[in-house]
């Protein structure tokens, strides 16, 4: 402990230039996710702007404000899903252990087997229970044989397993709304990710099964760290560590909504003391 | 002081809820209708069989059934070898798959997972044009520039007309159909089941072949029934570029033959069906009948291929 905290005044500035085409690394920064200085375009339209956020190792960090501020976008960022977007255009950098994501070199597809992601929608796979977990293990060229046993440890981990162990070979869709996304859940764990998204992962299930994935979070906070993305302000409240509050910026010229940043802090702070008036008005229920 | 006025309500009676009887009347005129337009399908399909049954009970029970099986179809001599005819459908047939089903899932594949949406917006348009191209023009292009252009240069013994041309014909003819269909299938899988599969590390082919893929696998298990029953159903193009009238029975895709379609075409385009030498014009109807049971006989399977494999989303 104490040698973290006389390193930590040591943690190089990341320099923005690179001189030589160098492939820079910052390892001694804490942060696994870092937002540095990150635009998103869509097109000519810059969707979000500004936004510098970091994410520390085994936290859950919660990302909340209005409709169209940019907060699933940003998300989407982080393991570079908006690259499947037509169009959209990111600058500035994300940097995963010290590693901008969005280097030449980065192949998205490694980025998102070590950082996975849980969809507002569940998404299982027509396949069966089984098929479902093991799918990205099985791309990712894992040994077979430790399919059983993962599948277990998996399922255990997004207190799905003792509701499904006698139906794995049945399919998925036969299982509730909040069984399907726990099951999204256990598909994004079985490939052993070390950061986990979530977009509105409760957006479309009922009160219970929501607690449920709540309670979850607080137990895969041990080995993963969380970033969500929710409309629910209450949620944010209960389940994380930190929050990001985003708002519109309406450009009078052109009439364009821009997503901004406005504060990233302790939960706590941003919920009891905000530094910005626009956070405060936003979780005191007065806007938004 | 404002005017009240108290409505009197008359007693309810059943006449009021009943409707009324014009309204009625006109619905049941429409059901009708609709119900008629949806029956004269069934009505000439019904025809259709009950009239390839009864010309082709009367051609076998005319023909001496060892004129079935000889060495070649020559139904003015009568000679009516229906194995030389099911040989050559079916090599044509095989030609045509074998080329447009590679083509033409790849292009679908290219389409709905590849693509983008402006490169679609202009390539689908033109794989439908393709699809409209008469056959005949695609028989004429079959035997003048396919068959000396590639056939010959396969095989330099080959003659001018072919079944090989046919079946390359054929083949362009049903890649169209093959790419749009298997393409509406596949756009069809929700966005969510390429996202999470890409959000679990897939690549883009596999995601394609494991997700996608299955998911649409009912679509395109139609896509190739479809071009199968074309593909066997096809007659201008072979008529054409294959041969016509009469041949004998060969098992080389580099010969002249006849398909049943084109069989039948020669039968029903000749003097046969005015003149009415022998039975020549009867069987007609026997391959036809032939040929109906097959198409059948694959529309069945398919349907039950589909309810197997069938994935739902």
């Amino acid at each position: 402990m104490s040698t973290e905290q006389v390193r930590a005044p040591q943690r190089p500035t990341v320099s923005r230039t690179q001189p030589e085409g160098v492939v820079t690394e910052t390892p001694a920064s804490p942060a696994v996710l870092q937002a540095d200085d990150l635009h998103v375009y869509y097109g000519e339209f810059l969707a979000v702007k500004d936004v510098d956020l970091d994410v520390p190792p085994h936290e859950i960090v919660a990302m909340i404000g209005p409709s169209g501020c940019g907060k699933s976008t940003v998300l989407r960022c982080l393991n570079r899903m908006n690259d499947l977007i037509e169009g959209c255009r990111v600058t500035g950098a994300v940097r995963y252990h010290g590693i901008d994501l969005y280097q030449p070199a980065v192949n998205p597809v490694e980025v998102r087997r070590r950082i996975g992601m849980v969809f507002q929608k569940p998404n299982p796979f027509p396949k069966s229970i089984y098929e479902n977990i093991v799918f990205g293990p099985r791309i990712s060229g894992m040994p077979k044989a430790g399919f059983e046993e993962l599948v277990e440890t998996s399922l255990r981990k997004a207190a799905l397993w003792d509701e499904v162990k006698d139906r794995l070979k049945s399919s998925a869709l036969g299982l509730s709304g909040g069984q399907q996304q726990r099951l999204c859940i256990a598909r994004a764990i079985a490939s052993n990710p070390d950061v986990l998204l979530m977009d509105e992962p409760c957006s479309a299930l009922d009160p219970i099964a929501t607690g449920r994935i709540e309670d979850l979070m607080h137990e895969l906070k041990a080995d993963y760290t969380i970033v969500i993305v929710t409309h629910n302000m209450q949620q944010a409240a209960r389940v994380s560590d930190k929050t990001a509050f985003f708002t519109v910026e309406v450009n009078p010229d052109s009439d364009r909504r821009t997503g901004v940043l406005v504060e990233y802090d302790d939960t706590e702070k941003i919920f009891s003391a905000p530094a910005d008036q626009r956070t405060e008005n936003y979780v005191t229920g007065r806007f938004g | 002081m404002t005017d009240i006025t108290i409505v009197d309500h008359p007693a309810l009676t059943i006449g009021d809820l009943r409707g009324s009887r014009k309204r009625l009347a006109r619905e049941r005129r429409v059901k009708l209708f609709l119900m008629g337009a949806a029956m004269t399908s069934v009505l000439i399909s019904v025809l259709i069989v009950v009239s390839l049954v009864t010309e082709a009970g009367r051609f076998l029970s005319s023909a001496d059934l060892g004129s079935l099986w000889t060495s070649g179809w020559f139904p003015r001599e009568g000679f009516f070898d229906i194995k030389t005819l099911v040989v050559a459908t079916l090599m044509v047939t095989g030609i045509a798959i074998v080329v447009a089903f590679p083509i033409g899932f790849a292009s679908a594949v290219y389409l709905a997972e590849y693509a983008s949406a402006r490169s679609r917006r202009i390539i689908k348009p033109v794989l439908e044009t393709l699809a409209g191209i008469p056959s005949v023009v695609l028989g004429f292009f079959a035997l003048t520039w396919i068959s000396p252009n590639v056939v010959q240069r396969l095989n330099p013994d080959a003659p001018l007309s072919n079944l090989f041309a046919a079946g390359l014909g054929v083949a362009i003819l049903t890649i169209p159909l093959v790419a749009s269909v298997s393409e509406d299938a596949m756009s069809s899988v929700p966005n969510a089941l390429r996202e999470a599969s890409a959000g679990l590390g897939a690549r883009r082919m596999t995601t394609s072949l494991r997700i996608v893929v299955p998911a649409a696998v009912s679509g395109l298990v139609a896509a190739a029934i479809l071009a199968i029953s074309r593909a066997i159903g096809e007659t201008m193009v072979v008529l054409i570029a294959g041969g016509a009238d009469q041949a004998q029975f060969t098992a080389s895709p580099f010969q002249p033959s006849l398909t049943m379609t084109a069989a039948m075409a020669s039968l029903a385009g000749g003097s046969d069906a005015v003149v009415g030498q022998g039975n020549a014009y009867q069987s007609l109807f026997f391959v036809g009948f032939l040929l109906f049971l097959i198409t059948l006989g694959l529309n069945v399977a398919a349907t039950r291929i589909v309810r197997r494999v069938r994935q739902k989303y």
